[in-house]
């Protein structure tokens, strides 16, 4: 696979990998801007309004044939949260020319993108207020509906709360107050001064030569307006928890099932991440099948169905998530503490590193078996500032030892504990 | 041992009957890194039924799902789930209601790891204690499905579509049905269920072929074992036990699951060619496309997370369609609308073409995806269809075709709808 890096236009970038194994090719188009709470809904609405219509295929239907025609190609809306930064763009997938009829698939996604993000369908210069009307409605339905999995609720709820005074607790589809104040007439201006002012990410996998692809790109994005550009773009790392004692926050919910959510700041490693030790890490503490919360709340204890932990590595955070009974609270976090306890103490056995090692080299040695975790691999890779590849990591992640894996626990601080339980429970 | 070459899709695909009844299907996939081995019974949780010897015997409600959970359990006292985890592939395992699959992915190691899949999955081992325990693990798992919306939905539309047909059934059985299980029941089930003729394994990935099958001929039982017979109970009535549920949970706005029993072909191609006449001809009513939804979803009727499928599982074939809506009844009525005028107006070839275009980049998209396609290519040949075979039978239907099919089989006679309202 071959890598490409380059520049289309003032901090606008394209990476680019050769393969020619995939039936399909993928493209993004994504701008970065600094994660807020003013700004997060109106730049989370910016690709749905967008891809409402265009000047030539002027409504959602108009689009979706286009794309049925060009075999199924995909353009859709993507809007993510990678540490402190607000990602929102397309992502796109469609068939290789090799598999079709007719060729030029690729530039027909291209023209596309390209369309989308500049000539979007407006009358005097604005966005069609019942577009706007509409995509605010969807909008605030989407951060309602976020309450419907218990699980990813519970986590929400947690950095909602452990974070309040820190961007970060902001979704990625920005605040409900901040959506239901979408308006036309400011939303295309946030959209103009937004898309001038923000750096682009182009990602593009597929058969093509990375040269081929940036001049078609250059070409359907030459009239991108291009201002002063925000280089100031970062997450804040916070390294220390809150308070001496972890805050507790509960609240009730009409369930069945409880979810313990529990949330640290990974501390002192964060002063100058080692990704792979700390993937490692999270491996070893509750990231895969062999980890102590799942062999230790899950196997041994049977307190529940998972017990799970996950890292933020751009933003230095930690986060257990398990569905328990109500009244297994105490338990359930003893367990949890008892086993991060146990890691900075250095109880970590051979076998416990070495399967945790491998989990974490194995998921990342998978990568580049996939378009999209192709796209979303680099993207992060760019807002860190590296390109070192999958293998490079999962290599990196091969040579961890069980001493910087306890010096990483030893760091780890508890902040906040999340507790969704029943009503009345 | 065959080869099927399919160079327009630059795929190929090995297929293999060991003399024990065991089906084997390659799909290699030079260049790729992971390997994908899944090893499949055709048991799931509508088998509740079945003869062993000369009796018929019942079981609990979410056997099939517990077996599962209790097939990692070796008898040396070790976790099969554990091992695999410890060279680097990611085990798992699923049950639906027709088939319990073990799977595994993984970027190196794949012959030893395949040895590991074989063996475990053939290898019955369960004690009180084990049984006991895990009751308590899948007791939560069913509570997370009793919190989550989208499964309570589904299950509710199943319940009063089917009047007796055990797809009915949550998959995972109730806290109180899996109680009653035991090491004894578990064992007769694996002995019907778990024999090579009623299994498929099914490799993607950058593997040979000749090494899947030796391994499989050197682990496996030289036997077929018996063949199960089970029991789904009477024919069910075309039309739906009962029209309406609605529940209250913790939900934003309604969660509605219409569905539709379908009168499909028994099996083999013909069963797969009609359920992609009625995917087809859901694309074109309800697809992104489609009036149907672009007039509801600018009228606020509907979400981007608005779908549907055909689910094909122990010889019950349903459509079903979902979404998120403050007025659920409004899209139903919508729909037949909208059917009413396709019987009218005739169809729209232009549009269809577009349709059978889109699933045919969708359908080539999935090759990639090794645990999909791997599921799709086992299932066929539980079934009696070949997955690749989608692409040409594309090619052979005809808007008319689809229009009818919809004007016959979506009635709102044979419809049913499940409808979660917030609760208060």
């Amino acid at each position: 696979m071959d890598y490409f890096r380059t520049e289309l236009a003032p901090c606008v970038w394209l990476t680019a990998l050769r393969t020619d194994k995939f039936k399909t090719g993928c493209l993004s188009a994504t701008l970065l801007t600094q994660l807020d709470r003013e700004t997060a809904a109106e730049n989370a609405a910016i690709p749905y309004v967008l891809r409402r219509g265009t000047a030539s295929l002027t409504d959602m239907r108009a689009i979706s044939a286009r794309l049925d025609g060009l075999y199924g190609a995909a353009v859709e809306p993507r809007v993510r949260k990678l540490g402190e930064i607000h990602a929102v763009g397309f992502l796109s997938d469609f068939p290789e020319d090799r598999y079709l009829p007719e060729s030029g698939e690729l530039e027909n996604v291209i023209a596309l993108i390209g369309e989308l993000w500049l000539n979007p369908n407006t009358r005097g210069g604005l966005f069609l207020p019942e577009y706007v009307d509409s995509e605010r409605e969807k909008l605030l339905e989407r951060i309602e509906s976020l309450r419907n999995d218990r699980r990813s609720w519970a986590v929400r709820r947690l950095i909602e709360n452990m974070c309040a005074y820190e961007p970060y607790a902001v979704s990625a589809l920005g605040g409900a107050d901040e959506a239901e104040n979408l308006h036309y007439v400011r939303l295309t201006k946030d959209y103009r001064a937004t898309l001038a002012s923000s750096p682009m990410e182009f990602f593009y996998c597929g058969s093509r030569s990375g040269d081929e692809v940036a001049e078609m790109i250059r070409s359907a994005m030459l009239l991108l307006p291009r201002g002063d550009i925000d280089l100031e773009l970062g997450t804040d790392v916070r390294m220390n928890a809150v308070e001496a004692e972890p805050r507790v926050f509960t609240e009730e919910m009409d369930v069945t099932q409880g979810v313990l959510a529990m949330g640290y700041r990974l501390g002192s490693c964060m002063l100058d991440p080692d990704e792979a030790a700390i993937r490692v890490f999270n491996a070893v503490f509750g990231g895969c099948a062999t980890s102590k919360l799942f062999t230790n709340v899950r196997e041994r204890l049977s307190l529940c169905y998972y017990a799970s932990s996950s890292a933020d590595l751009l933003k230095g955070i930690l986060t257990v998530s398990s569905g328990i009974d109500f009244d297994k609270y105490e338990p359930a976090r003893n367990e949890i503490d008892a086993q991060l306890d146990a890691m900075r103490a250095g109880d970590i056995t051979e076998a416990e590193l070495s399967a945790a090692k491998k989990a974490v080299a194995n998921s990342l040695r998978q990568i580049p078996d996939s378009p999209a975790a192709l796209e979303d691999f680099y993207l992060r890779q760019v807002i860190r500032g590296t390109d070192a590849s999958p293998d490079d990591m999962a290599a990196l992640a091969e040579d961890v030892t069980a001493e910087s894996v306890a010096e990483i626990a030893r760091g780890v601080e508890a902040d906040a504990v999340f507790f969704l339980k029943g009503e009345d429970a | 041992m065959e080869t099927l070459n399919y160079p327009a899709l630059g795929e190929t695909l090995v297929r293999h009957t060991l003399s024990n009844g065991l089906r084997i299907l390659v799909a290699p996939k030079p260049g790729f890194r992971r390997a994908h081995a899944i090893f499949a019974t055709r048991y799931g949780g509508a088998d509740r039924r079945f003869r062993l010897g000369d009796r018929w015997i019942d079981t609990p409600a979410g056997i099939a799902h517990f077996l599962e959970h209790k097939m990692f359990d070796m008898p040396d006292g070790s976790n099969v789930l554990a091992e695999l985890s410890a060279r680097g592939a990611s085990p798992n395992a699923y049950t639906g209601s027709a088939v319990t699959a073990y799977h595994f992915t993984c970027t190196d190691n794949f012959y030893v790891n395949l040895d590991t899949l074989l063996n475990y999955v053939s290898t019955p081992y369960y004690t009180e204690e084990s049984v006991r325990k895990e009751q308590g693990i899948i007791a939560q798992e069913i509570r997370m499905y009793e919190n989550s919306p989208g499964s309570v939905g589904y299950y509710r539309l199943m319940e009063i579509l089917y009047a007796h047909h055990p797809v009915r059934e949550n998959v995972a059985g109730t806290v109180e049905s899996i109680a009653s299980i035991t090491p004894e029941t578990l064992y007769n089930c694996h002995k019907v269920f778990y024999n090579p003729s009623n299994m498929v394994l099914c490799c993607v990935g950058d593997v040979d072929p000749e090494a899947v099958i030796a391994a499989a001929e050197r682990i496996l039982p030289s036997q077929p074992g018996e063949q199960p017979n089970r029991d789904y109970g009477e024919p069910e009535s075309p039309l739906p036990a009962e029209r309406r549920s609605e529940r209250e949970m913790e939900v934003a706005q309604p969660i509605f699951y219409m569905g539709v029993k379908l009168d499909a072909p028994k099996s083999g191609a013909d069963r797969l060619r009609f359920r992609l006449l009625a995917e087809l001809a859901l694309d074109r009513l309800a697809g992104p496309s489609s009036g149907l939804y672009n007039d509801l979803y600018a009228q606020g009727l509907l979400s981007r997370d608005f779908g549907f499928e055909v689910d094909d599982a122990a010889g019950a074939m349903t459509m079903l369609i979902a979404g998120e809506s403050r007025d659920p009844e409004a899209v139903a009525d919508a729909l037949f609308e909208r059917i009413d005028r396709v019987s009218h107006r005739g169809p729209d070839a232009a549009a269809f073409e577009r349709c059978r275009r889109a699933r045919y980049g969708m359908e080539l998209g999935g090759l990639d995806r090794f645990s999909g396609y791997a599921g799709a290519l086992f299932r066929g040949c539980m079934d009696g269809w070949n997955a690749l075979d989608v692409f040409d039978l594309l090619q052979g239907f005809t808007a008319e075709e689809a229009a009818e099919f919809l004007c016959s089989a979506v009635t709102p006679e044979r419809a049913a709808m499940s409808v979660i309202r917030p609760a208060g």
